[in-house]
């Protein structure tokens, strides 16, 4: 309940819910059981999208500001990536070091996204969604015809990460924990900040803009700074993706793979940073086994039915359909289990129990 | 210290807490306020009556900045603000209430109150939750004791009745160190308890915070107010104390005339 006590001290194990704990074991432990595909074309996949969603969770769930242009500033990124540092290719290629490579790239794409932020925040609703696909879409001929730096229409290919500690990081297994680190921090860094002052303020103004001004924020300006730190999250999901590809050419950052950044982010769950995670994960099993359902041509429709069947039964995605199971179960735990188990802080969530 | 320097500039210019100069507003062809000239006190406590669509919302979307004005020039605390957007208003000093509450529905009381005190400080980007001693957090428990919504600071607005909501728009005009609050029909709504309970509020209110306050209810507006100002389309129509507006003819023609003419 009292979710300040983080940083009162008071914070211990017996805090840690146990499904936490049993997720947490699942993912460290996953690859000791997964074949190399589940590992790599699963996991590792699941949680680049996931993070590349996350970002967009954090601007459209605590922002209000949906934007279309989250996969273009990962694909900036990878890009970068790409370009100065080592490709295959023969067109640029500077070979910078491999971390200056992912700073930059990261720091470009959190710029990037700060553009997009300041040129898309004074409008609301729809028009951000038109502005920032405008982006998408912009950015997306543009690399497709700039051969000079971005090689145009093929893109780049062997673009592969550094080979640290005898690690060869894209190996399934080091990839995957390499991806895991990254979802893990930026999913932990976006849950605390979310009750953080930028947070809140954040989602304050997500509820009232015009209320904020009135109490001496600059809205506009906090907004755009929502677009760097997204950015920043987005930026480092590029780095991955195109580590994950081994490539990157404008198909990476087609508005149809943007509208699918959306989907699973929506799918997901707008409302906690582990929606995106969630909807990542049923995507692209989706994506991987809806084929086997049936006919290679029909299977799109299969995932479309899947999502369409998620929003319609719960608006708030899949996140929304597990929190209704779990008051369900909690509500018949409660009628079993007499009182004991009942909130005193909050004595709305049990009903009718109250009076016993 | 920004306080001291608004200090100066305060009593280097009379002590006028809020100065309008010709100021106007048009919405197309529809003029909301003409020419108005006014000034408040530091510390004074002002009532603006007048029938619906008089502009007295208008006129407090022009101090604020909510919406710009048209022609005019508005000073708070003896500075031209007119350029200056909405919050750097807010932060020399001076709040609002909403006559339809805005809040915000998805956090709970604390943290709406805590958000209205972290507004005129810095660490406004802080990506650290505030610590249990936070100056602002603290604050805002005390706003809310002294509104009597302490007991449910851990709920959402969306959960709390109107009379509380109303409560809690006062809370966050309240906080930070206001010096000039303007107050747009904080009774609506109420109870006659709740409002009894308001009128408390106000009259308990430091005497180094004026305030500026749109009323229908004349039990409130005139048991709080040292001056009156009456607006008529968009116009000042009179002003001066509680009783010379209370006796007034011309004023009781304009309100009893025009209630007689649709009645």
């Amino acid at each position: 309940m009292d979710s300040r006590g983080l940083f009162s001290g008071s914070f211990s194990i017996k805090d840690v819910h146990p499904a936490i704990l049993i997720t947490a074991v699942f993912l460290v432990a996953y690859p000791s059981f997964a074949t190399d595909f589940f590992i790599f074309q699963i996991g590792a996949y699941s949680l680049i999208l996931g993070t590349i969603a996350l970002s967009l969770m954090m601007l459209a769930g605590y922002g209000g500001m949906v934007s279309l242009a989250q996969l273009t500033v990962a694909g900036l990124a990878a890009y970068l990536m790409a370009i100065l540092g080592d490709n295959s290719m023969g067109v640029m290629g500077l070979g910078w070091p491999w971390w200056l490579t992912v700073i930059v790239s990261v720091l470009g794409a959190a710029l990037f996204s700060t553009f997009i932020g300041a040129v898309s925040v004074r409008t609301e609703g729809i028009y951000t969604i038109m502005i920032t696909l405008a982006v998408a879409v912009a950015f997306f001929y543009f690399v497709r015809q700039n051969y000079v730096l971005f090689n145009g229409f093929t893109g780049f290919a062997g673009v592969e990460p550094p080979t640290l500690f005898g690690i060869y990081w894209r190996d399934p297994v080091p990839f995957y924990y390499l991806t895991l680190t990254v979802a893990v921090g930026f999913f932990g860094a976006v849950y605390y900040c979310a009750r953080s002052t930028f947070g809140l303020a954040l989602q304050a103004i997500r509820d009232n803009p015009r209320r904020m001004r009135a109490l001496g924020f600059n809205v506009t300006l906090h907004r755009i700074v929502a677009y760097f730190f997204a950015g920043v999250i987005a930026g480092f999901a590029g780095v991955l993706l195109v580590w994950f590809n081994g490539r990157v050419s404008p198909g990476t950052i087609g508005v149809d793979v943007a509208i699918d950044i959306l989907v699973i982010a929506v799918v997901g769950g707008l409302r906690h940073p582990v929606g995106p995670f969630l909807g990542a994960i049923a995507f692209v099993l989706l994506e991987n086994f809806a084929i086997d359902l049936i006919d290679r041509e029909r299977f799109n429709m299969v995932i479309g039915t899947a999502f369409l069947l998620v929003v319609l039964f719960s608006p708030d995605g899949l996140l929304g359909l597990w929190n209704r199971f779990r008051d369900k179960f909690r509500f018949r735990g409660n009628a079993l289990l007499g009182d004991e188990r009942v909130s005193k802080n909050d004595p709305t969530s049990t009903g009718s129990l109250e009076k016993n | 210290m920004p306080g001291t320097d608004a200090l100066t500039r305060l009593q280097s210019t009379g002590q006028f807490a809020l100065e309008l100069e010709a100021v106007s507003r048009h919405f197309g062809a529809l003029v909301a306020l003409a020419d108005v000239n006014m000034s408040v006190k530091a510390g004074e406590r002002r009532a603006v009556l007048g029938s619906n669509g008089a502009g007295k919302t208008t006129l407090f979307n022009a101090i604020t900045g909510d919406f710009p004005t048209t022609t005019g020039r508005v000073r708070l605390f003896g500075e031209d603000v007119t350029d200056l957007p909405s919050h750097e208003r807010i932060r020399r000093g001076l709040r609002r209430t909403y006559q339809i509450s805005l809040l915000f529905n998805g956090l709970t009381v604390l943290d709406n109150t805590y958000l209205a005190c972290r507004g005129v400080t810095r660490g406004r980007f802080s990506l650290r939750r505030p610590k249990r001693d936070d100056s602002s957090l603290e604050l805002a428990e005390t706003l809310l004791q002294a509104v009597h919504l302490d007991d449910v600071k851990d709920k959402q607005v969306a959960e709390l009745s109107y009379g509380q909501q109303r409560q809690l728009e006062i809370a966050l005009a309240l906080s930070g160190a206001p010096r000039l609050i303007l107050f747009d029909e904080p009774a609506a709504g109420l109870s006659p308890t709740e409002r009894t309970l308001l009128v408390e509020i106000l009259q308990s209110l430091p005497a180094h915070i004026g305030f500026i306050i749109i009323e229908h209810d004349m039990d409130v507006a005139l048991k709080v107010s040292e001056r009156v100002t009456m607006m008529h389309n968009g116009r000042i129509f009179k002003e001066g104390t509680p009783e010379e507006i209370e006796n007034d003819s011309e004023v009781q023609e304009l309100y009893l005339g025009q209630g007689g003419d649709h009645g």
